[in-house]
């Protein structure tokens, strides 16, 4: 048995109403090691030559929540949501912070695998006695915030029933899904803690299409046996004195880049990408943090990063919402992206999108591509029913709460920013791709490639990435992603309570045993995953299929020039995409139109994907 | 060594739960929320209250076990278990106005905040970070200690009026 797991996953059957404990073999762990990486290997395992027959929202496919070998040892746990993609129809591993992801392991489990379709809602409950399918007709239709409340109450009061006499339960952990999920909202988001969301690939929609309203988990053991434990506890805390060193990132989170990201980097969505630059001071990080922030050091467990701000707005039209920060992705697409410059009205949109478990990003994304089309008059006010202007947080709300129930409009939006682009083109007779902004099929994080001056590698971040527009997981010039965030989000840590590659790698070494280093991730592990979700993304279906090249590209908004701003002007370079996409298959071993090699496939131990492979090659 | 007390600041608490781990670490030698003498209740999201024996200067707890098999630590004031006597019959938790102690989920006993012998690891990791929700105090008993042990779901209800107003008597 490998070090650093709990040693079983849950796999609940839905239709059968089946729930059984499974063990994975230890050289899948130690090849694939959890979370992104293990999901895209049980996903291909299952569904294999099928995959591009698989409706992303109908029984046959799979959800998975998963953790890692280092999550909730290392600082900043999470969980990582995947399954076939709705967005993408690729896998796409996508996290979020939350207690659930240690509880779940106190529980005795590693992650929860869940297959079939429910006849009527429910939630699945995993404690130390087991997992269990649970009525959650009651929970239906309900808000983020409302379901918080109710699994708490309940699933507490169930736990002292059952255990009266061990003292006061704790509240449990959980991930649920919001309307948005549950009708299916193509992009929606798996949600955990009010305001956390595992929002890129649509895994919302996938619980949805499962009846699945939430699982809920409640564990009272140690967390898992490490490799190396008294190594462990001294690299726990020079980790802990890493985070606790960042004193502005502690501070502030990323809750002023909503100003900074604009003004300076000019990078930061504007109208719907229209620009990337403003000078909105009256949107800067004090306005927030003096008015609005009750707790400005908040915390998830195991981490001391305190990136999270509590917001709550007390007074005026949107008097009650509370949220986290809002942060920076948040700050852009629920506020610039709109032209909403004022804090308040992004407070109270954050607080919507997330009680509504929307993915902020994507539907930030398409409600403004939607608000584009408004301004170029391709929708009109017959389509909406009402004005959508630029700034007018009311349209906005209205539209975002439209979205989440399908109602009008919202129900082509729902499909996502480059699917409802094909369907009002083709509705409209009028090509909408030029303000679609999205990389197969993911709508693109809040940072921008044209001004050449953000976070990412640029050009090619997106374009060749095997999880499209997340900026979480964009591609770099070489290798560095291979063992930064594909690590992380398989390790299943958070990459804001990141500490010096060294470190973490050490860590990941104490906890399994297994002999892993940078090295060893940026030649091997790093690889079979990535190639492995690419052969998977390759084969997408039964909707889209994307084209290789063609689609390996940034969205067409991003090589107009800079409309404004002081790197007005500038775009991004389309011959250095294509040398830089290039050069990235060639790193991987894929081929010039970015096909796994057969060789390739051997060496990472892929072969069986072979003859999926070959058929896409010429 | 002067009898010590650790000082409780819910608003500062991160919800970070670092010092469930510290706890558990020294107590259990290895990461054990559960089995922690602190534990950070959170029943909903900001409102986090860590909880954990007050030292009540009455001791119901101490006052309650049928065995005698709670003492209270003459140096630190703190309550010391002998889990060789507990018999895990929970008086000791009816007895607390906090319901604090609880049942340990490896072993069964009573388990309560031994105070670390006078060093509570808890009080250096929250130090450590800068939240300071717990800070160690030097000083004689106090009759306000009691008040805080208290359930914390009734705190929770407090601090959410504190951070969110009006709204907040909705959100428990």
């Amino acid at each position: 048995m490998p070090r650093g797991y709990a040693g079983k996953y849950l796999e609940v059957d839905l239709s059968r109403e089946k729930v059984e404990d499974i063990t994975i073999d230890g050289e899948i762990l130690e090849a694939f090691f959890g979370g992104r990486g293990l999901a895209a290997k049980i996903l291909w395992d299952r569904i294999g030559e099928r995959w591009s027959k698989v409706d992303p929202l109908g029984p046959e496919n799979i959800f998975t929540a998963l953790t890692g070998p280092m999550t909730g040892i290392y600082p900043g746990g999470r969980i990582c949501c995947s399954g076939k993609s709705p967005v993408s129809n690729g896998t796409v591993g996508s996290t979020a912070s939350t207690e659930f992801a240690h509880e779940l392991r106190t529980a005795g489990y590693d992650g929860v695998i869940v297959t079939g379709r429910a006849k009527d809602p429910v939630y699945i409950l995993v404690t130390d006695e087991g997992g269990e399918i649970r009525d959650a007709g009651h929970l239906w239709g309900k808000l983020g915030e409302e379901t918080i409340k109710v699994l708490n109450k309940e699933v507490t009061a169930e736990l002292t029933k059952r255990k009266p006499n061990v003292g006061l339960w704790k509240e449990p952990g959980m991930i649920y899904i919001g309307p948005a999920g549950e009708s299916m909202v193509r992009n929606s988001a798996v949600m955990t803690k009010l305001s956390h969301a595992a929002g890129y690939g649509g895994y919302g929609a996938v619980m949805g299409s499962k009846n699945l309203k939430a699982i809920v988990a409640k564990g009272r053991g140690p967390l898992p046996d490490v490799f190396a434990p008294e190594a462990v506890k001294l690299l726990w805390a020079r980790a802990h004195e890493h985070l606790i060193s960042r004193d502005s990132f502690r501070r502030w989170g990323t809750g002023y880049g909503g100003w900074v990201t604009g003004a300076y980097y000019s990078s930061e969505p504007v109208r719907n990408w229209q620009e990337e630059w403003h000078d909105e001071r009256s949107f800067g990080g004090p306005r927030f943090e003096n008015r609005f922030w009750v707790k400005k050091y908040w915390a998830d467990f195991n981490c001391t990063t305190s990136c999270m701000k509590l917001a709550c707005v007390k007074t005026g039209r949107w008097k009650g919402d509370i949220t986290d920060n809002p942060d920076y992705e948040l700050q852009s697409y629920l506020g610039t992206n709109f032209g909403v410059f004022d804090p308040a009205d992004n407070v109270h949109l954050s607080a919507l999108v997330d009680d509504l478990g929307h993915a902020a990003i994507g539907v930030g994304n398409t409600v403004a591509f939607a608000a584009e089309l408004f301004q170029r008059g391709i929708l009109t006010e017959e389509d909406l029913g009402f004005r959508l202007e630029w700034g007018d947080a009311g349209a906005f709300d209205r539209l975002l709460r439209m979205v989440a129930k399908r109602e009008g409009i919202g129900d082509i939006l729902a499909e996502g920013t480059y699917r409802a682009a094909l369907k009002i083109g083709e509705m409209k007779g009028v090509d909408c791709m030029p303000y679609a902004v999205h990389v197969k099929g993911i709508e693109v994080g809040a940072h921008g490639t044209r001004s050449d001056n953000d976070f990412l590698a640029h050009d090619v971040s997106y374009a060749v990435s095997v999880q499209g527009g997340d900026h979480t997981s964009a591609a770099s010039d070489g290798f560095r992603e291979l063992s930064g965030s594909v690590f992380n989000d398989s390790a299943v840590v958070c990459s804001f309570a990141r500490a010096p590659q060294d470190l973490m790698f050490d860590f990941a070494k104490a906890v399994t045993g297994y002999p892993i280093t940078i090295e060893s991730w940026r030649r091997e592990t790093g690889p079979r995953i990535v190639t492995l979700q690419k052969a998977l993304l390759l084969m997408g279906g039964p909707d889209v299929t994307w084209e290789p090249v063609v689609d390996d590209e940034n969205p067409p908004r991003f090589y107009e020039p800079l409309p404004s701003g002081p790197y007005k002007g500038r775009t991004t370079d389309m011959e250095l995409v294509d040398r830089k996409r290039a050069a990235y298959f060639e790193t991987l071993g894929w081929d010039e139109r970015g096909i796994p090699t057969g060789e390739t496939l051997n060496k990472l131990g892929l072969g069986e994907l072979e003859l999926a492979m070959s058929r896409l090659r010429k | 060594m002067n009898p010590i007390w650790i000082v409780r600041d819910y608003e500062r608490c991160s919800g970070c739960r670092r010092c469930e781990l510290a706890c558990s670490m020294h107590h259990e030698d290895w990461m054990w929320p559960e089995a922690s003498r602190v534990r950070v209740f959170m029943p909903f999201p900001g409102l986090e209250v860590p909880h954990l024996c007050a030292q009540c200067d009455d001791y119901p707890c101490v006052e309650a076990c049928p065995v005698e098999a709670l003492t209270i630590d003459e140096d630190t004031t703190a309550v010391l278990v002998d889990r060789e006597k507990c018999t895990s019959c929970g008086a000791c938790i009816d007895a607390c106005p906090g319901k604090i102690p609880f049942l340990h989920p490896g072993d069964n006993k009573a388990t309560i905040c031994d105070l670390c012998g006078g060093d509570p690891e808890c009080v250096k990791v929250c130090h450590e970070a800068r939240y300071d929700a717990l800070r160690l105090v030097e000083e004689e008993m106090d009759e306000n200690r009691k008040l805080f042990a208290m359930d914390p779901m009734i705190v929770a209800k407090d601090l959410a009026i504190k951070f969110f107003g009006e709204k907040g008597e909705e959100v428990i």
